[in-house]
């Protein structure tokens, strides 16, 4: 499978990237040879495999009691934000 | 001028009532400090595994039950992936292609009494984002992700609806419902129930749907209708002047009561969900769904059927006071205590003096200032005749304020019926004596004099002359016997 440029624009976009002019054509090459090479796997005959969801064939998820088990450190957890004010974490503003 | 068909559907995010958050031990509870309930899970710290809530996924199933659903027996969790500053993982972890509840339905009552079936997609488990605050802050958002891993069920609809006013109806019953369920508080202030409405119009007879516009924020029943409202009158307008409708995001502005489209959105709207690698298949057993079926109460429908058919009340009476089980126990309360003969009159008191009390004084029926059994003690004398129900609503109203019971009012007020006929009499003899002209009058065939004499006896007796007894003595005397 190949991209086409406006496919990286795209998913670039969608990924909060920034890819300059100059990038561009690296991107639209290298990630088109990843989907080529993952591509190899479409050869493979899955006709009457059921679908997978996750890799542990067989096993299923684990559910926990609902007890609350965590205590207030916001303070911790804070030390490595950027900008907080009053316990709220600031980020450039952003209104509907 | 054409005629338009309105098609609605609804998802609805109720908050389940966890303690714990869907995917971390942190607290759910509401208004506390700004990420004081925000673990390193729920803040997207790398290297944290999500493990899924068991009592997040009982609710989910007990709601599936009470709709008639398929539990499904596998189901996968996904990332739904988009940017927000209070999503701080950059995707949020729901379901996509194979959700926890399956297909069913409810069925609601419309204002002409006819009954409808909603149909249900499907209902999911996800959680919840966090919130962004604006006030105070300048040129910035300050984010609160105490919020985020709340669980939801994300409850949809088929497009079924064809008016505001089912919306609105589909929607209540949905609150009822989770709230029988004790699965969500279905408190809307606070943003526990809310509603995003998929709205499009289409030329009454085709069946091929028009576009469809998706409002978001709807937070009260109110403003569901009046957002539907306006964005049919919109579409509609668009359509008839040639234009046409695109499917996009709008948002609904309660101050200005219009919608109007949420641009950003636009191009966000590609997911790109695919199964969330941190979590394992969920497999839920035969034995789990029958021990949650086990602990199904009596849903709101069978409650209803059960008032009406027992106590012989209209299906609207049963319709209201099966609408919360406080309401429903409050109001079987007052019953077992007046005699399941006068439910009707226990029907009437709860919706009427009782509810506009609860209404007047803002309060909930838990804090109403009358208990049942003491209502049904209020009734009781009602019905052996002790006071007329003129009298009752004045002893109710003093109930009400000064909390003793009904006997102990009607002595120290003095409010006990005359039902003494000897006593009646006389006060009728004396009403007579004082007013000869209108008697001659009624003699003479002016009817409506009755209840001229009447008023003057109540008035004499201070309303509290037996009615029955008035009236049939009244009668004679002034027939002149």
């Amino acid at each position: 499978m190949s991209l086409s440029r406006q496919d990286v624009e795209k998913i670039a976009h969608l990924a909060r990237l920034l890819i300059s002019e100059q990038q561009m054509p690296v991107y639209v090459t290298s990630l088109s040879a990843i989907l080529a090479f993952v591509d190899q796997l479409a050869k493979v005959d899955t006709a009457g495999v059921a679908p997978m969801a996750h890799p542990l064939a067989g096993q299923t998820q684990r559910l926990r009691t609902d007890e609350v088990t965590e205590t207030d450190q916001h303070d911790k957890y804070q030390a490595n934000a950027s900008a907080v004010q009053g316990g709220l974490y600031l980020v450039p503003r952003v209104i509907e | 001028m054409s005629d338009w068909e309105v098609v609605i559907g609804l998802e609805i995010h109720a908050q389940l009532a966890t303690r714990s958050k869907i995917f971390s031990g942190a607290a759910t509870a509401y208004g506390a400090p700004p990420n004081s309930q925000a673990s390193l899970v729920d803040l997207a710290y790398p290297g944290v595994l999500p493990v899924l809530n068991a009592e997040a996924v009982r609710m989910a199933v007990k709601f599936g039950l009470a709709i008639g659903a398929q539990i499904a027996e596998r189901s996968i969790f996904a990332r739904k992936n988009y940017f927000y500053p209070d999503l701080p993982k950059g995707y949020q972890i729901s379901q996509y292609e194979q959700p926890v509840v399956g297909r069913g339905a409810i069925d609601i009552v419309l204002d002409d009494g006819v009954r409808k079936t909603v149909g249900i997609t499907r209902a999911h488990l996800e959680e919840d984002a966090g919130k962004s605050l604006h006030e105070g802050l300048a040129h910035a958002s300050g984010i609160d992700l105490n919020r985020a891993g709340t669980p939801l069920l994300e409850i949809v609809s088929e497009p079924d609806m064809r008016s505001a006013k089912e919306a609105v109806a589909y929607m209540k019953k949905l609150h009822t419902l989770v709230r029988y369920l004790e699965i969500c508080d279905g408190n809307m202030q606070e943003g526990s129930f809310r509603c995003d409405a998929n709205v499009s119009v289409r030329p009454r007879g085709r069946e091929k749907f028009g576009t469809r516009a998706e409002i978001k924020n709807l937070n009260s029943f109110r403003f569901v209708e009046k957002a539907i409202h306006y964005e049919v009158a919109r579409q509609v307008e668009l359509l008839e002047s040639g234009g046409h409708v695109i499917q996009e995001t709008r948002l609904y502005d309660s101050d200005k009561d219009e919608t109007r489209s949420m641009r950003s959105k636009e191009e966000a709207n590609d997911y790109r969900y695919f199964p969330d690698p941190d979590l394992l298949p969920l497999q839920i057993g035969r034995e789990f769904i029958e021990s949650v079926r086990a602990t199904l109460p009596e849903l709101p429908d069978q409650k209803a059927a059960r008032f009406a058919a027992g106590f012989e009340l209209s299906a609207y009476d049963a319709g209201v006071l099966s609408a919360s089980r406080e309401l429903g126990a409050y109001f079987e309360a007052v019953v077992d205590a007046v005699g399941a003969p006068h439910a009707k009159l226990a029907a009437n008191w709860v919706m009427g003096e009782l509810s506009s009390a609860l209404n007047r004084d803002s309060l909930e029926i838990r804090d109403a200032r009358v208990d049942p059994r003491a209502l049904g003690g209020l009734l009781q004398r009602i019905v052996d005749a002790t006071i007329s129900g003129k009298i009752a609503k004045d002893v109710f109203e003093a109930m009400w304020s000064e909390g003793q019971d009904a006997d102990a009012i009607i002595a120290a007020k003095g409010l006990r019926q005359i039902t003494d006929t000897g006593a009646i009499a006389a006060v009728i003899d004396a009403v007579i004596a004082a007013n000869p002209k209108q008697l001659a009058d009624y003699r003479a065939g002016k009817d409506k004099l009755f209840g001229f004499f009447i008023g003057q006896v109540m008035k004499a007796t201070e309303g509290k002359a037996n009615p029955a007894q008035l009236n049939e003595l009244l009668r004679a005397k002034l027939g002149g016997a």
